[in-house]
């Protein structure tokens, strides 16, 4: 019953969110604060990480090929395709949604806590527009950052093979090109769109709506992840399912 | 004029306001008074259309307000100025923002306008060298002054101030509602101020609601509200001992 009034809630939501729109002078500037905090913010962090999982990935592969038979180039062909398959788009959202989701709810949990939001009510503004579309705008660029991380990820597995002695650039080069199929990009975008959505809403859901004080703003940032995380695995799995085995 | 009839609220099947009816006029500071969790901020919430009404009218002007549409709804709200308990000012933004924050919504005038604007109730409002100052950078006597300021940009027919004394030294708090009460007489502005601030009572509410419960327990002037027979208004007022002192010598004074 609960979680039904919890998805109605987030319809009526969404709805809200694309209804009556604040001025576009007033807007852009909001945009552009959002995606210097969600995206220009978290480059850093998915660099880093990309870099060094992918590196892990590479090494892991390299030290399971025990058979002389097979070939070294397989090195690269299993780096690009976990990267670009799962790491960069899912792992890294999951990531994201610690990083960036509880940034929104406590963010907005404590705008309700201190009545901000209702100031902006009172003032007759539409606070789901003003509030919540800058965000869902800022994370249309989601996917420049699952680009960088694709990237990192396979260099990251090159940088690792290389030094660590388990292939030659060729042999690794030739695996990153082997049996390339471009409809897995595509694939892992249409992914990171649905994401970069869930990832914008779900935790605006949980701040917007948050009642209490300081430590709801807290326990609201966990459920937020749990949830948000819940859901990029759950849609992930649909969307594989859909693209992948048809 | 704000008119609210016989206006209902409950929260989860607990009565949180009870059969309300009341007028609060033009031009004057009217205070609505009560003990903590008597009803007295969903009351100021309900008017301002914070929280749903179970039943009753809400009547600005006249106009119900339960019978408009967003965008009428959305005009009334230009006309009204807020502060919050917490003052409720945006962290991110400086007091100079935040004042300019309703023009920039609501209006379409050039930042030079706003900023001119802006400037005019920030000397109204007596802050000094805090224009480029963040709200956390400021103590909370000026930040309640930041809240007044932003909250009477717009030129507001209707102030509501939700306990605008909490957290304030006496001397502060007296400097607030004397700040509240001329701005209400300047500009002919009809002010609702929740308060269980004695003080508040004796200097500024022209008009007093006392809410017990969820209930109106009593309404009248501030002069009647020291006078009152009834005993559940007499014994929230003089509930400490310094207001009990006041009663005597208010006494003394009104025999003699």
């Amino acid at each position: 019953m609960r979680l039904l009034r919890n998805i109605g809630t987030y319809s009526i939501m969404i709805g809200k969110v694309f209804g009556r729109f604040t001025r576009w002078s007033v807007m852009k500037g909001l945009i552009i604060k959002e995606i210097d905090s969600l995206i220009i913010g978290s480059i850093g962090i998915v660099s880093f990480i990309s870099f060094f999982v992918g590196g892990v990935v590479a090494i892991q592969t390299a030290l399971n090929l025990n058979n002389p038979l097979l070939p070294k180039n397989l090195i690269g062909f299993a780096t690009r395709q976990s990267v670009i398959l799962e790491f960069a788009p899912t792992f890294i959202s999951v990531i994201m949604a610690g990083k960036v989701g509880s940034f929104i709810t406590s963010s907005l949990g404590t705008m309700r806590v201190t009545e901000q939001i209702d100031a902006l009510k009172v003032m007759g503004i539409n606070t789901y527009n003003y509030l919540i579309f800058p965000k869902i705008v800022a994370l249309l660029l989601y996917p420049f950052i699952i680009t960088i991380s694709m990237f990192l990820g396979i260099f990251g597995g090159y940088v690792a093979s290389i030094y660590g002695g388990f292939c030659s650039s060729g042999d690794f080069i030739e695996g990153i090109q082997l049996d390339f199929i471009p409809f897995h990009v595509s694939y892992a975008f249409v992914k990171t769109a649905f994401f970069a959505f869930i990832l914008a809403t779900i935790p605006s859901y949980h701040g917007y709506f948050l009642k209490g004080g300081a430590l709801e703003v807290g326990k609201a940032s966990t459920t937020s992840f749990v949830w948000t995380s819940v859901l990029i695995i759950v849609t992930n799995y649909i969307i594989t399912q859909l693209l992948l085995t048809s | 004029m704000i008119t609210i009839k016989n206006l209902n609220k409950t929260f989860a099947g607990v009565v949180v306001l009870n059969d309300i009816s009341t007028e609060f006029e033009n031009g004057k500071t009217n205070l609505i008074i009560g003990q903590s969790g008597s009803g007295k901020t969903v009351l100021l919430k309900c008017i301002l259309g914070l929280f749903g009404i179970d039943s009753g009218e809400i009547f600005f002007d006249n106009k119900s307000f339960q019978k408009m549409n967003i965008k009428q709804r959305s005009i009334i709200r230009q006309e009204i100025g807020m502060v919050f308990q917490g003052s409720a000012l945006f962290d991110s933004m400086t007091v100079e923002e935040n004042i300019m924050f309703p023009m920039q919504m609501l209006t379409r005038k050039s930042f030079e306008e706003m900023e001119v604007k802006a400037n005019q109730v920030i000397n109204r409002v007596n802050l000094i060298n805090t224009n480029k100052k963040l709200p956390s950078e400021i103590s909370g006597g000026m930040q309640k002054r930041v809240a007044i300021a932003r909250a009477i940009v717009m030129n507001p027919k209707y102030l509501f101030c939700d306990e605008p004394n909490s957290g304030l030294d006496p001397k502060t708090s007296t400097i607030i509602d004397n700040l509240i009460q001329e701005i209400t007489e300047e500009y002919e502005i009809t002010t609702i101020i929740n308060t269980h601030d004695m003080n508040s009572v004796m200097e500024i509410g022209e008009k007093v609601l006392f809410l017990e419960n969820g209930n109106k327990g009593w309404e009248g002037t501030n002069k009647e509200v020291f006078n009152t027979d009834n005993q559940t208004v007499s014994n929230f007022i003089y509930s400490s001992n310094l207001f009990k002192k006041v009663q005597k010598v208010y006494r003394n004074e009104n025999n003699n």
